[in-house]
């Protein structure tokens, strides 16, 4: 043994830990988070335009002048220094107040808005009054507790997504992608959808109101879509509502499948989705504390897959809810729905058993089976007792502890609240309906990898580490593998730290997809052979 | 059952511990006195710069062994004795075998420079090495300038790791220009330029003299040879290159040269005993290689080849075409097949040579200049693909075909920039062709597996 093994502890540590250009602009974001706070504790500002502008803007430039002094000055090139010493990204001491604060902001919004300032019928006050002029500016109406979370979360995206931007400067996918969910944050998810508002009454819409609709969220990551006052809001709003009912069918069951196929799931979960969005950007510094261990992967599978369980349930039993009985009302009844989803469901499981059972884990196997059986029990005792309770819960029940567990706890305080503690895409990797849809099929059915450049692997761990959705690229890599594994959501970064240029994110022919590369090169092609020859 | 036991968890001893595991149910007994587990050797300088912590380069978790049965001894072997086919650990502690598998790896050159033993003074090999590193140079307070001794990969990687706590870093070369004796000239240079850029105080042609010891026995400075300009340092890293870890094999009656003498069965001259990884030197160089080679790959290599040998295929070591790569600071080597540096050339070697007019990129492309053969092709800044090399190296295409296809290797990251039709318009101008690059195929690049 060696006198020195205890030493990390006492002397290692990383030169200033913040410059002087870092303090201050620590200092100007915090005086920005300092205004929003007084304005929660009702500390009335005059001008409130003004001041939330101030605000907002005292944020986003110290966030942005704290990575200009981080990254500009630096060459290009991987900027990973220190990420274990600093307590914030190591899960230390600033780590854990991090995640405590964000935990508590998420209890606050979802479950007591009125600490925030909301009012029901009468002006908004504290945080949500200060936000009220720029809601009224954009879609006419006061503002609510989500619209002052959608703005924060847009300016978290857009100033750490600057920060992004300059930390992978050399990187032109990963610039690109940036970009990508930036544009989509502030477009589809916090312009568009209020200026859609305006419209609300208009003859445009049959003098109806749409409801609040960002376009690039998907069924089942919009759990809500299909609700019964949504369907109502949609259809009494003129072809543009039916089209928009139209396109939200669609992007669930032609648009999302066809761009897996082509691209893997990562062009929504990597350029598109706005949690990843926020798990790209402001939770970069967290990506390396996901937990790699083959028991978190266990885990992971049956969690997930649950909550698409749960989901699928759900909604078929709330739309369900609202359906007639009577065919000549409307095509769409009660039992052709039940039959119609017991139809599609049967044909999914019958097409994996039959071509692509070779590729499961025997686990994998039973929680298929076991997780069909369950549902279509469900559908098929429900068919033919027909009472009101869908699925031995009243539909209302279902919709309402989903959206409380999964909705709420799950996706809010649990996804994001916790990123210092389990890493930036807790959400994504363990409760995200859309994601586990997505990565079945990128699993079985699209041209997506991640390529191993032939036997250049050092096996450093630099790309398992960095994988913010836990996988262990490495362990592939290693032994001449690809990667193809149905929850990578293809945010590149593995290629980018690996410092031997072994990973390429890639589209290419499903043939030959995952083992023809088994080999790792440099060999005599006849041990090769032998070795595998499994 | 047959007892095999394999001295050295590196990457050679766990590649044929994990082989032979596959292959048969034999007992699996490593020792090591480095460490408990497994570990990259090649990553240790992350765990100095943060970018990992220990325990992440660890390939494997920690149940891995037991449930695989490889036993895992900690300690260091001291006297192996072939004829009761027995070993020492410790001193102490014997251990029979059937089979023995040495893979001790190296250990850092040490050329009889005074002063050499000073404390503050030391290598980068092992994880000793790096605890040792956190003594001498955990901060720049403490340590206020530190001075490389040797310009090859780890002392490279040494400057990288010491700059990303701020320390100043005088890195001596006795070349006159950076690893120039294994690169070409123009690539060399690029690195050169790259080493300054991170401000590193590089001194070419520089040869160490002596280190200078303070009072307490302590590194105080380092005179240079050339000129004996004093330099004052807390800390000298001699990265001179590495040797065999084979000391504890004398008087063993194992053959040793530089290293273990083995066939290219991997046996040594004693009956039952291998020796695999950087500790292994061939009687005689295989093709162009080294005797002795110690690079992460080889070692694997010569792991699943033993494997098969001590579970009953009997193997050569037939490594195929030579492939590595490295980085430096920021710019990512790959190599593929052999392109030598003006001093090791070959006769009817030629060169193409291509440098990006901006950016830190380049490539140096090997060929016969008679049969205009490919040889090979050293790549920076550019990533290429290794299985379309390996495969135009079998099918001994030539130059021309290498330059028309140029695009199919290319492995950078999507959207990235492509340099083809640059690199194929020099080649052109260079040597009068009128080469026009082929659009990258994805049917011809996956067509070859």
């Amino acid at each position: 043994m060696s006198t020195y093994d205890k030493s990390m502890a006492l002397t290692g540590q990383p030169p200033a830990i913040l410059s002087r250009n870092q303090k201050m602009a620590t200092l100007v974001g915090m005086s920005g988070l300092l205004v929003l706070l007084l304005a929660a504790f009702n500390v009335s500002f005059p001008n409130k335009g003004l001041w939330l502008t101030l605000a907002l803007s005292a944020i986003s430039a110290g966030t942005i002048w704290f990575s200009w002094d981080a990254y500009s000055k630096k060459l290009p090139g991987i900027k990973n220094d220190g990420v274990w010493f600093k307590s914030i990204s190591s899960k230390g001491f600033w780590g854990w107040i991090a995640g405590i604060a964000l935990t508590g902001f998420y209890i606050i919004l979802y479950f007591y808005p009125e600490y925030l300032g909301l009012v029901k019928d009468g002006n908004n006050k504290g945080i949500i009054g200060l936000f009220d002029p720029l809601s009224r500016m954009l879609s006419g109406n006061p503002a609510s507790q989500w619209f002052v979370y959608g703005t924060l979360y847009t300016v978290a995206i857009l100033a750490f997504g600057i920060k992004f931007l300059w930390k992978y400067r050399h990187n032109r996918y990963e610039r690109i992608r940036t970009l990508s969910v930036m544009f989509f944050q502030t477009a589809f998810a916090f312009i568009i959808p209020e200026l859609m508002a305006r419209l609300n009454g208009d003859k445009i819409l049959n003098g109806g109101s749409l409801p609040y609709y960002d376009l690039k969220n998907v069924w089942p990551l919009n759990y809500y879509n299909f609700e019964g006052y949504r369907i109502k809001a949609f259809l009494s709003s003129g072809d543009i509502g039916f089209a928009l009912l139209i396109f939200g069918i669609l992007s669930v069951f032609v648009i999302t499948p066809i761009l897996t196929y082509k691209y893997g799931k990562r062009w929504y979960c990597s350029w598109v989705c706005g949690c990843g969005g926020l798990a790209e950007t402001a939770g970069d510094a967290f990506r390396q504390l996901s937990d790699k261990s083959v028991s978190a992967w266990k885990v992971e599978r049956w969690v997930v897959h649950s909550v698409v369980v749960f989901v699928t349930l759900m909604t078929t039993a709330v739309i369900y809810s609202y359906l007639g009985t009577d065919t000549s009302k409307y095509w769409l009844t009660k039992s052709t729905f039940l039959i119609g989803v017991a139809s599609l469901l049967t044909l999914v499981f019958a097409w994996v058993m039959l071509f692509k059972r070779d590729q499961f884990q025997k686990d994998a196997i039973y929680g298929a089976i076991g997780y069909f059986v369950i549902i279509m029990a469900l559908i098929s005792f429900h068919f033919f007792s027909g009472d009101g309770n869908v699925f031995l819960f009243k539909s209302e029940t279902l919709r309402k502890s989903y959206s409380f567990l999964i909705g709420s706890i799950f996706s809010g305080v649990i996804g994001t609240g916790f990123y210092p503690i389990f890493g930036n895409r807790v959400w994504c990797r363990f409760g995200c309906p859309m994601a586990a849809m997505m990565g079945f099929q990128q699993r079985l059915f699209s041209r997506f990898r991640i390529t191993t450049n032939g036997g250049q692997c050092i096996s450093c761990g630099n790309c398992s580490t960095y994988c913010e959705m836990g996988i262990d690229v490495r362990a592939y890599a290693q032994k001449g593998e690809n990667i193809v594994r149905s929850s990578c959501v293809g945010c590149g970064i593995c290629s980018a730290v690996c410092p031997r240029g072994v990973l390429k994110l890639e589209n290419g022919p499903l043939e030959g997809r995952i083992d023809s590369n088994q080999v790792l090169l440099g060999n005599d092609v006849d041990l090769m052979t032998l070795v595998n020859n499994k | 059952m047959e007892n095999i036991v394999i001295i050295g968890n590196g990457i050679a001893g766990i590649s044929a511990a994990r082989h032979i595991r596959k292959l048969s149910d034999k007992r699996i007994i490593v020792v090591s006195g480095e460490t408990d587990y497994f570990f990259s050797r090649t990553a240790l300088m992350y765990v100095y710069m943060g970018h990992m912590k220990f325990e992440h380069i660890q390939p494997y978790e920690n149940w891995f062994w037991e449930k695989n049965r490889i036993e895992l001894v900690r300690g260091y072997v001291t006297k192996v004795n072939p004829k009761v086919k027995q070993l020492l650990i410790d001193g102490s502690r014997a251990l029979h075998y059937d089979k023995l598998i040495i893979a001790t790896g190296s250990k850092p050159n040490k050329f009889g420079w005074p002063g050499q033993d000073l404390h503050g003074v030391q290598g980068l090999y092992s994880k000793q090495d790096l605890d040792l590193l956190e003594v001498n140079a955990p901060n720049k307070e403490v340590c206020k300038r530190a001075v490389i001794v040797g310009g090859g990969l780890i002392g490279i990687e040494l400057a990288e790791m010491l700059r990303s706590r701020d320390i100043p870093v005088t890195f001596l070369v006795r070349e006159d220009s950076f690893w120039n004796g294994v690169l070409p000239s123009g690539e060399s240079q690029m690195i050169n330029e790259h080493i300054l850029e991170h401000h590193i105080d590089l001194r070419l042609g520089s040869n160490l003299k002596e280190i200078v010891s303070d009072e307490n026995g302590r590194v105080k400075s380092v005179i240079i040879a050339e000129t004996g300009e004093e330099i004052a340092c807390d800390m000298v890293g001699l990265t001179a290159g590495v040797t065999p870890n084979i000391d504890f094999l004398k008087d063993s009656g194992i053959d040793l040269g530089r290293g273990v003498k083995v066939n290219r069965y991997l046996e040594t001259n004693v009956a039952d005993v291998y020796a695999i990884g950087d500790c292994a030197e061939q009687h005689e160089a295989i093709g162009n290689r080294r005797p002795i080679e110690a690079v992460w790959y080889t070692g694997r290599m010569m792991g699943e080849t033993v494997a098969q040998t001590i579970c009953g295929n009997k193997m050569e070591y037939r490594p195929g075409h030579w492939f590595n790569s490295a980085k430096f600071l920021d710019i990512e080597y790959q190599t593929y097949g052999w392109v030598f540096s003006e001093r090791g050339m070959k006769e009817n070697e030629a060169h193409f040579h291509w440098r990006h007019p901006n950016e830190k990129l380049c490539i140096t492309v090997a060929f016969n200049k008679e049969t205009s053969q490919f040889l090979g092709i050293n790549t920076f800044g550019i990533r290429m693909r290794h299985q379309v090399f390996d495969k135009w190296l079998s099918q001994e295409k030539d130059v021309d075909h290498v330059m028309e296809h140029l695009a199919d290797a290319n492995f950078d990251p999507e959207f990235y920039k492509h340099h083809e039709a640059d690199i194929v318009s020099k080649y052109n101008s260079d040597f009068g062709k009128s080469i026009k690059p082929k659009k990258k195929s994805l049917k011809r690049i996956f067509a070859m597996n």
